[in-house]
């Protein structure tokens, strides 16, 4: 098929990694920042092909895994009032709040709808001019244009019916707060291609200036994240910490104008907590003092829901690239897709139920198979 | 029925004062994952159902049981029909029913006989319609040799049901000294797949309100009994019926959870080959636009076959020379290791496992 057999060649993967193998003359860390890619790399078993040495740890870059509990408690309060049609990305479903999920809402009478573009809450508001039709806004800086256009529609067709729950994030901040951590492993980055695509790239360069990393904006097909390894080993190896942009057939530079303007008349930048990480200042959005009527925490006065992490979970610690997921005593025993303990279990993006989808919960004595199933 | 691996922890195990009853069912409500043939429906089958129905034939967990009754093997299968819409490109909700059916039979070896159909109705549904789905029961029912003996009809008040549901139960007759069954893979057997897999599922879902996207896409919906004698007369002349080992039809849950089904029954490991696998460009673009993968999407007129080696290539030429065939490839091998599990070489060059899903596959956000 056009545009993706191109990208998933393994003649040129093996060349591929044939030149990483040369280049690499000593081990690196390299996290790879955007969910979308932690799930392109074990689904296709990319790290089975590189260099020992070479390792890949998985960022925060799992929207629906940094979305806090308490927000996740919140959308579930609105959910369940009968006069509110609640409307979400399809992952969000699964994911358990303090008590349940949205299906399991969906169980109980509530109205919970998949939508599969946020455009779509204006066709059902309108249907159903009696309802309240709220959608669950998460997402990072690659939602966001669609996210705004929702309030932006909203208003200009003056829909009172509709409110935006908004978990927005931010993904230069959360690099920030990974680089500058104590306990911080991470050398090199694949920055995120859909991100760049929307924002591009120079709010990086200060970011690899000053932590010398380089940073290689990287696509999702499995050439894309073995040539964006590649370019961050050759600038590890040649003491480079540049941004460079290995999916130039995407985005450019300055990314996409029309879409940041847009973000900018409906959002602003404000202070977010991360489920698993904490509160990292202006690393997110929340809607603009001219949009905040279309705030349904305010609309719905849920501002204060307690919560409670497990104390077993290592999220945090994965999320930042210091653990990985069978480093966690609990992974694939205690916590699974079907009970995730933390946030990095509920999203197929997040990186313990990656893993645990594309059986790395197995035991060693099956690893060794694994591995010996190669050739 | 069909059943998803499960790990040991949620067997029930004898505690020290016996045996529990009834193995615990930990959901207070139904969701939709159980009916999505992954781990969720396996759980509600094994502990609400197979917990108190148990008995040999039952707990094989094949799509048929296999009854012997006054000398004679008999096939005996049933299924529900919900689909929306009910008409849809390259069937309806009427030849799925009858096609169903048949299928559950045909991939036990028998030659498909009789069926029961039962209606619940909504109050409201247009005659015209109902009209439309029987005729094309009948027609599929006429095209798969099978005559429709009895059936039921009830209808519910408007808001109580989805337009029509249908059952099916049918009835075969196993002639050939087949014997088939999910725990018969043996390491070195081949698996086969008789064509494309996802066009049913992505069909509906692209009928679906609020999914633009359009396409000349079709269900596969047909009656495989057909294909299954043309695999079994190419085993029979090269003089191994029993070398036909598994047939299953990777209906919902798709082939990823039916491989899965095979190789834990068996306790043999399954190793699959990715870029063998034939999944056509508008199957593809759709499931990446919604990040879905197409081995777990539903197809109604495919066929897995694991087959030993020796007669494999016979029973492949079959099916590549049978109309519903003709795209047939083999797609892996059983394996000895690690049993139990599916493996999968990536198309570049990685290694996998291919597990059974939670519940249903969830669009992913970006």
């Amino acid at each position: 098929m056009k545009y993706l057999d191109e990208y998933r060649d393994g003649d040129i993967a093996a060349k591929l990694v044939e030149r990483i193998h040369k280049v690499r003359t000593r081990p690196w860390v390299i996290m790879e920042v955007c969910g979308g890619q932690t799930h392109s790399i074990v689904k296709n078993g990319i790290d089975h092909l590189l260099p020992k040495g070479v390792e890949l740890v998985h960022g925060p870059g799992c929207p629906v895994c940094v979305t806090p509990l308490e927000m996740i408690d919140k959308a579930h309060a609105i959910a369940r009032r009968p006069e509110v049609i609640f409307c979400s990305f399809g992952d969000m479903l699964r994911v358990p709040g303090s008590d349940g999920d949205l299906f399991s809402i969906r169980s109980r009478g509530g109205d919970v709808r998949v939508v599969y573009s946020p455009i779509d809450c204006l066709k059902i508001a309108r249907a159903n001019p009696e309802k309240q039709v709220v959608f669950f806004a998460i997402g990072f800086e690659t939602t966001a244009p669609a996210n705004a256009m929702l309030a932006w529609q909203a208003r200009r067709m003056e829909l009172k019916n509709i409110s935006l729950l908004v978990s927005h994030v931010l993904v230069p901040p959360a690099i920030e707060a990974v680089l500058s951590s104590a306990q911080n492993r991470v050398q090199g980055f694949l920055g995120p291609g859909h991100v760049c695509a929307v924002v591009g790239y120079t709010e990086y360069e200060p970011l690899a200036q000053r932590f010398h990393v380089p940073i290689v904006v990287t696509g999702f097909e499995p050439l894309d994240i073995l040539e964006g390894v590649l370019m961050v080993i050759e600038q590890l190896e040649q003491g480079r910490a540049q941004v460079e942009n290995q999916y130039s057939r995407v985005l450019a530079r300055e990314g996409n104008r029309p879409a940041q303007e847009l973000i900018a008349k409906v959002f602003e930048v404000n202070d977010r907590k991360w489920r698993g990480v904490g509160m990292i200042p202006r690393s997110g959005f929340h809607l603009r003092a001219e949009f905040r009527d279309l705030d349904a925490e305010e609309r719905f006065s849920v501002q204060t829901i307690d919560t409670m992490e497990s104390e077993v979970c290592i999220a945090g610690q994965i999320l930042q690239g210091i653990k990985k997921p069978h480093d966690c005593p609990a992974f694939g025993t205690q916590c699974t897709p079907q009970h995730p303990l933390g946030a990095t279990m509920v999203s197929a993006e997040g990186a313990c139920a990656a893993y645990y989808t594309y059986g790395r919960h197995l035991k060693d004595a099956d690893l060794v198979t694994l591995g010996g199933a190669r050739g | 029925m069909t059943t998803g691996r499960m790990d040991e922890s949620e067997q029930t195990k004898p505690g020290p004062f016996g045996e529990c009853p009834l193995p615990i069912f930990e959901h207070p409500q139904i969701v939709l994952g159980h009916g999505s043939g992954g781990r969720l429906s396996a759980e509600l089958i094994e502990k609400v159902f197979v917990a108190r129905f148990r008995n040999p034939t039952l707990e094989k967990m094949d799509d048929q049981a296999l009854l012997e009754i006054g000398g004679a093997r008999l096939a005996f299968t049933t299924d529900s029909f919900v689909v929306t819409p009910i008409f849809f490109p390259g069937g309806d909700i009427g030849s799925l029913a009858v096609n169903g059916t048949v299928n559950d039979l045909a991939v036990g070896g028998a030659r498909p006989l009789y069926l029961s159909a039962a209606f619940i109705l909504e109050e409201g549904l247009a005659a015209a319609d109902l009209s439309r789905v029987v005729d094309s029961m009948a027609a599929a029912a006429q095209n798969a040799g099978v005559q429709l003996v009895t059936g039921d009809t009830k209808v519910v008040n408007r808001g109580k049901g989805d337009q029509v549901f249908i059952t099916t139960s049918g009835i075969g007759v196993v002639e050939r000294e087949t014997q088939l069954s999910a725990d018969r893979a043996r390491p070195g057997d081949r698996i086969l797949l008789s064509g494309y897999i996802g066009d049913h599922g992505i069909t509906i879902l692209s009928q679906r309100e609020g999914l633009e996207f359009e396409g000349a896409l079709e269900s596969d919906c047909a009656s495989l009994d057909g294909l299954v004698a043309a695999m079994l007369d190419a085993a029979e002349a090269a003089g191994d019926v029993q070398g036909v080992r598994v047939m299953r039809d990777p209906t919902r849950g798709g082939v990823a959870t039916v491989v899965n089904e095979i190789a834990g029954r068996s306790r043999a490991g399954m190793l699959l080959r990715e870029s063998l696998i034939p999944v056509r460009d508008e199957v593809r673009g759709a499931c990446e636009l919604l990040g879905l993968d197409p081995l777990y999407v539903a197809n109604e007129g495919k066929l897995v076959a694991v087959v030993a080696p020796r007669i494999a290539d016979r029973v492949l030429a079959a099916m590549q020379a049978h109309p519903l065939g003709a795209d047939s490839r083999v797609i892996g091998e059983v394996t000895e290791r690690p049993a139990g599990m599916v493996l999968m070489r990536t198309g570049v060059g990685g290694t996998r496992v291919v597990d059974v899903l939670f519940g249903e596959q969830l669009p992913r956000i970006c």
